[in-house]
């Protein structure tokens, strides 16, 4: 802890270095549970996850085990786990409907809307003890937007849609891909683990630098199933025009031109021929709906969106929701679900799990060595008071746009790492 | 073995002449062959329309259609797959995990005609260098069917039995 700048940010020498002390001191972790998990807003769950009153899944959401839930009224809430007289969990299946929750320690029991409602003996309790005292506690602050239900564990952070800054209108563009404005998550989790620092998997999902390097053999996969890939144009590394961008508050983007095919709604040959006029006609629903001009902003790029510090939707190959956290300085747990429009046919729902697993996933043809190569990162990183910096300048000369080959988005995401670990609130 | 016939409900069914036997000694050779990344020998045991699919944790029974899986390739992808396995930049599997494959309690759990529905449990426990051994343990749902005078692979799922993939990281083999 006594290795600080974490963070080394100096435009004018072109000098932006990072510490890689961060990425592997178990006290690093602890201060940043504290100054960057419990001041930001955190992703919880997808208000389709749950449907019906009564209906709910638990979570382990930074380290505290919650129940997201529907209430009495049908609204989302969040309920922190924990029985109010001695602790123990009190939800302990992974998802369901139910009428009320009971310990299972001494039997007190919870209805939908949290409130204790059944104590065994209550009788021998002192006169004071009042059951609506002791409701299941929700974290300080709960809020949504379009349907992405986050929780803050600061009763004074700002409101969400102001946190959310400019990731507001990345989050709008996958929304509209739904006729009705209604994105579902599709059932089935990738829930896995990675032996690296939680903060080398926020780079990583959108470093499109490493792409060529890393994903070869995917790229190929595409070049032999017939997808058509231009050579880069000069000072590109990859095939179609891209952009790094910073969105405020930590979060940033890559902003892409699309080339690997999209659900919604660019074809190509992976998909197949049957599903070529699904296809056509989902594009031609959304030209209608958004004018030319949208819908094409909506099909035809392909962006990874950081919502800081530890939620990414990514809209690329399908749109995955992808969040993760800290079990240790050198392992992460991430849950991934893919996203589709509610009313998408059974073809458009096939073709979208199908596209997910091309790229995506612990069994798809990418992923998988992207946790490879974060596994090795963390291996080399043994070395840090021998090599204590990692080079994080690419694209810092440039005067204006910077590519997504680029690393603005990167800086704003340490940026924002180091001012909440100097101990500043997001602002 | 010996088939009658190779058309599908032909007096005899063939499919209800294999044994467990038989069928034990096919699921054995294709463990071999994949502990031996012999992975092109091992694509001449899948039929022309085969599927190889591992269902996400926490819905071990449901559709690839409309359930997000961990794998579900059709026989294009699963040959896609065997083309990145082999090309040294699929870098999960570079170099090469080692896997030893552990079958068992195997049965025959339905026949039709030139099908035949099979089940075994699993254990693989994968190895790589400087990394803890990692255990993959399930079981396999296979639709096995009488091509001539051989087994064939139509269809392969394996079902893990950890309630998420945590520790076991990525499938970035063929389990």
């Amino acid at each position: 802890m006594n290795d600080r700048p974490f963070v080394i940010n100096e435009p004018e020498a072109m000098r932006f270095q990072v510490n890689r002390v961060t990425l592997v001191d178990p006290q690093v972790l602890e201060l940043e549970r504290r100054r960057v998990f419990d001041v930001c807003w955190i992703y919880v769950g997808h208000e389709s996850e749950v449907r019906a009153p009564g209906d709910f899944k638990t979570r382990i959401v930074c380290d505290r085990p919650v129940i997201f839930c529907r209430d009495s009224r049908n609204r989302a809430r969040v309920f922190l786990n924990t029985c109010r007289h001695r602790g123990s969990i009190v939800c302990r299946e992974s998802e369901g409907n139910a009428k009320s929750h009971t310990c299972f320690y001494h039997g007190w029991s919870y209805n939908r809307d949290g409130e204790l409602d059944g104590v065994p003996g209550q009788d021998a309790f002192p006169p004071s003890f009042k059951k609506s005292d002791f409701g299941l506690k929700e974290p300080p602050q709960v809020a949504s937007y379009r349907g992405f239900v986050f929780l803050n564990f600061d009763p004074n952070a700002m409101p969400l849609e102001q946190y959310l800054a400019g990731a507001k209108e990345y989050i709008d563009l996958i929304i509209d891909q739904s006729p009705s404005g209604q994105m579902e998550v599709i059932q089935g989790v990738q829930d896995y683990d990675i032996r690296a620092n939680w903060k080398l998997l926020a780079e990583n999902s959108f470093d499109d630098y490493h792409l060529l390097s890393v994903h070869g053999s995917w790229l190929n996969y595409l070049k032999n199933s017939g997808v058509e890939m231009k050579r880069p144009e000069k000072g590109h590394l990859l095939p179609a025009h891209g952009v790094g961008k910073v969105l405020g508050n930590g979060h940033g983007c890559t902003d892409n031109v699309n080339f690997r095919g999209r659900p919604v709604a660019r074809w190509i040959p992976i998909y197949g021929e049957a599903a070529k006029p699904e296809i056509e006609r989902i594009r031609a629903e959304l030209v209608a709906r958004l004018g030319e001009e949208r819908a094409s902003r909506v099909a035809d790029t392909n962006r990874n969106l950081l919502i800081f510090p530890n939620l990414f939707l990514n809209d690329g190959s399908s749109v995955t929701i992808r969040t993760f956290y800290p079990l240790g300085p050198d392992r992460m747990r991430v849950l991934a679900w893919a996203l589709g429009p509610k009313e998408e046919s059974p073809t458009a729902r096939a073709v979208r799990l199908d596209s997910f697993l091309t790229f995506y996933g612990p069994g798809g043809f990418a992923t998988p060595d992207d946790i490879e190569v974060l596994e090795s990162v963390q291996a080399g990183l043994s070395t840090h008071r021998e090599v204590p910096w990692s080079e994080v300048t690419r694209g810092m000369a440039k005067e204006g746009e910077q590519l997504n080959t680029d690393e603005p988005h990167l800086r704003g995401f340490w940026i924002q790492w180091d001012k909440l670990m100097r101990g500043e609130r997001p602002s | 073995m010996k088939t009658k016939s190779s058309s599908g409900d032909a007096p005899g069914k063939p499919s209800a002449q294999v044994t467990r036997q038989q069928v034990e000694d096919f699921l054995y050779e294709e463990a071999a062959l994949l502990d031996a990344w012999r992975l092109d020998d091992w694509l001449t045991l899948l039929t022309d329309d085969a599927i190889y699919n591992v269902p996400s944790n926490d819905r071990p029974d449901a559709d690839s259609k409309d359930t997000l899986f961990i794998i579900a390739d059709d026989i294009r992808r699963i040959r896609a797959r065997v083309t990145r396995l082999k090309d040294k930049s699929a870098h999960a599997e570079y170099p090469p995990s080692r896997t030893r494959r552990m079958i068992s309690n195997v049965r025959i759990v339905s026949r039709s005609g030139l099908s035949l529905r099979v089940e075994a449990n699993f254990s693989v426990h994968r190895f790589r260098r400087n990394e803890g051994i990692r255990a993959y343990v399930g079981h396999y749902r296979y639709e096995l069917r009488v091509e001539g005078s051989k087994l064939k692979i139509a269809k392969r799922e394996a079902i893990i039995d950890a309630m998420e993939l945590g520790s076991m990281g990525s499938v970035s083999f063929i389990l």
